[in-house]
């Protein structure tokens, strides 16, 4: 068990790895909480979908991805929140139609170009190796602003996340915090992206909460509990992606997978 | 001078009218029920006094220093947070955020505050517990602990029995009573119309013609008052 880890660590590109993982990790099992509950869960798949779309374009025009992604899909993120605010649009229903079409239009742009690179293979489905110096300064800057902003403002999220007329009838500007949950996870989505790849970066949002909640009833418990479970799921998965040499997204969603099942089996047991 | 005063109120739905012409006024220590047919504006009546949504014409004014965020609210049940995960004890200390601003996490202030108006409700020993857990009635103490620590002035009760069997029914308007008594100002929505003719000070009757507002006493002698209990005559005013 030593030498593993020893063995793991000693190569920069895992200690790279579990750095940024740890860190999106963490953000992202926090921000779920809310997420599923407020039933915004697929706004995570759509943003990772479109944040694909925004990836191919860039790479198309030769521009940085980060820069393009990012304004991408924080818009995309004020507008699905504002549209299933409005109640035109059925929200899942919006999602899955915007998530396609970006996803479509992302692939049209490549075959016009270069066909699928190296490059934009790595953001649909991940990979560890991808993750360079500056990524890794990128992304841990990015991820300490979302942790930081979700501790802070936890009590406001919390209020709007239970009950959002109450909030905004006692002068809790819903709005807003409404907003700042849509930003942080545009934030969050972009730069788990290059680690997770677009295709299962939604499942580090939504697993970790469904995992939690089922054992935990207090808001609390169940926030810190998903931001454990995540990590854990996410050690495990990439050690277990080393030793056996499979993808390490997919190894990490498994992993979640196993830990869902495991506290749903907790919580028919007796003895708990 | 009056907590809210009404006047000359005009409000739609999804553009349509649903009220017009509505006058009327609340003061410090009132007990206003608020009662109507299904579709006659209750609802969106409650949600213009929260400030939730904006008047089609007249004026809805606070009075008395009354901040628009002064009214604490309890909701209708409609099992929207069936799923929640949330202790008794976190949700009636969320009923604090308006006196926070922009500071985060809540002082120990906030937490004795929550602590004796959950004594007062006879819910301290369920702080553990999970929201979703609990019976109506408790539920409806935890929700109203929580839409007292928000304000201890007004209060908006949204059909706050609906759901509740007829004993906890009567324990809630006792609960109830005895606030308004200590000084609580309290609006009712509400479709029983028995309680409020009990408990209440005043009654508005909203109606697809004329609205009614005026005392409990005079309400019981108006002729729409006995049609809505279930009589066969026409309206008088």
């Amino acid at each position: 068990m030593l030498s593993l880890i020893k063995e793991m660590l000693s190569y920069p590109f895992l200690v790279r790895t579990f750095v940024v993982g740890i860190l999106v990790c963490t953000c992202a099992a926090l921000l779920g909480v809310s997420l599923v509950l407020k039933r915004y869960s697929m706004i995570g798949d759509g943003l990772s979908h479109v944040g694909f779309g925004a990836l191919a374009v860039a790479t198309a025009l030769n521009r940085a991805p980060m820069a393009i992604a990012m304004p991408v899909v924080i818009l995309t993120a004020f507008f699905l929140l504002r549209m299933s605010e409005n109640g035109k649009l059925k929200g899942d229903s919006a999602v899955a139609m915007l998530s396609s079409s970006a996803l479509a239009i992302g692939v049209m742009v490549m075959s016009f170009s270069n066909g699928m690179n190296i490059d934009v293979y790595n953001y649909m489905f991940g990979s560890i190796l991808a993750v360079t110096r500056n990524d890794v300064i990128i992304s841990v800057l990015l991820s300490l602003f979302v942790i930081v902003l979700y501790v802070v403002f936890y009590t406001k999220l919390f209020a709007v996340t239970f009950d959002e007329t109450f909030a905004k009838a006692t002068g809790t500007k819903a709005g807003l915090y409404n907003m700042l949950l849509a930003l942080l996870t545009a934030v969050t989505i972009v730069v788990g992206m290059r680690l997770m790849g677009s295709l299962l970066i939604s499942s580090l949002v939504i697993f970790p909460a469904l995992t939690s909640m089922r054992l935990f009833k207090s808001f609390k418990a169940v926030v810190i509990s998903s931001a454990v479970v995540s990590i854990v799921c996410f050690v495990v998965g990439i050690s277990l992606s080393f030793l056996f040499s499979t993808p390490a997204g997919a190894t990490v969603v498994c992993t979640n997978l196993a830990a869902y099942l495991l506290f749903c089996l907790l919580r028919i047991s007796p003895t708990v | 001078m009056a907590l809210i005063k009404c006047e000359n109120v005009k409000l739609s739905y999804e553009n349509k009218v649903v009220l017009e012409g509505l006058d009327f006024e609340v003061q410090s220590g009132d007990y206003l029920c608020i009662i109507g047919e299904n579709g006659s504006g209750k609802s969106t009546l409650v949600k213009a006094l929260l400030s939730l949504k904006s008047v089609d014409g007249g004026s809805i004014t606070f009075g008395d220093g009354l901040k628009k965020t002064e009214i604490g609210y309890l909701p209708q049940q409609d099992g929207a947070r069936k799923d929640f995960p949330a202790s008794v004890g976190e949700v009636v200390l969320s009923g604090r955020l308006n006196k926070r601003g922009l500071r985060p996490f809540y002082s120990s202030e906030d937490k004795k505050a929550a602590r004796s108006s959950m004594e007062q409700l006879g819910i301290w020993e369920l702080r553990k517990k999970c929201f979703r857990e609990l019976s109506g009635g408790q539920m409806q103490r935890v929700l109203l602990s929580r839409a007292l620590l928000a304000t201890s002035r007004l209060i908006l009760l949204d059909e706050p029995v609906s759901g509740l069997d007829p004993v906890v029914t009567n324990e809630f308007y006792k609960l109830i009573s005895e606030l308004n008594k200590n000084g609580l100002t309290v609006i009712m929505v509400t479709h029983d119309i028995s309680a409020s003719l009990k408990y209440a000070s005043h009654v508005l009757h909203l109606h697809s013609e004329k609205p009614f507002f005026g005392t409990k006493h005079d309400y019981s002698k108006c002729e729409c008052c006995k049609e809505f209990i279930g009589g066969e005559e026409k309206c008088c005013h």
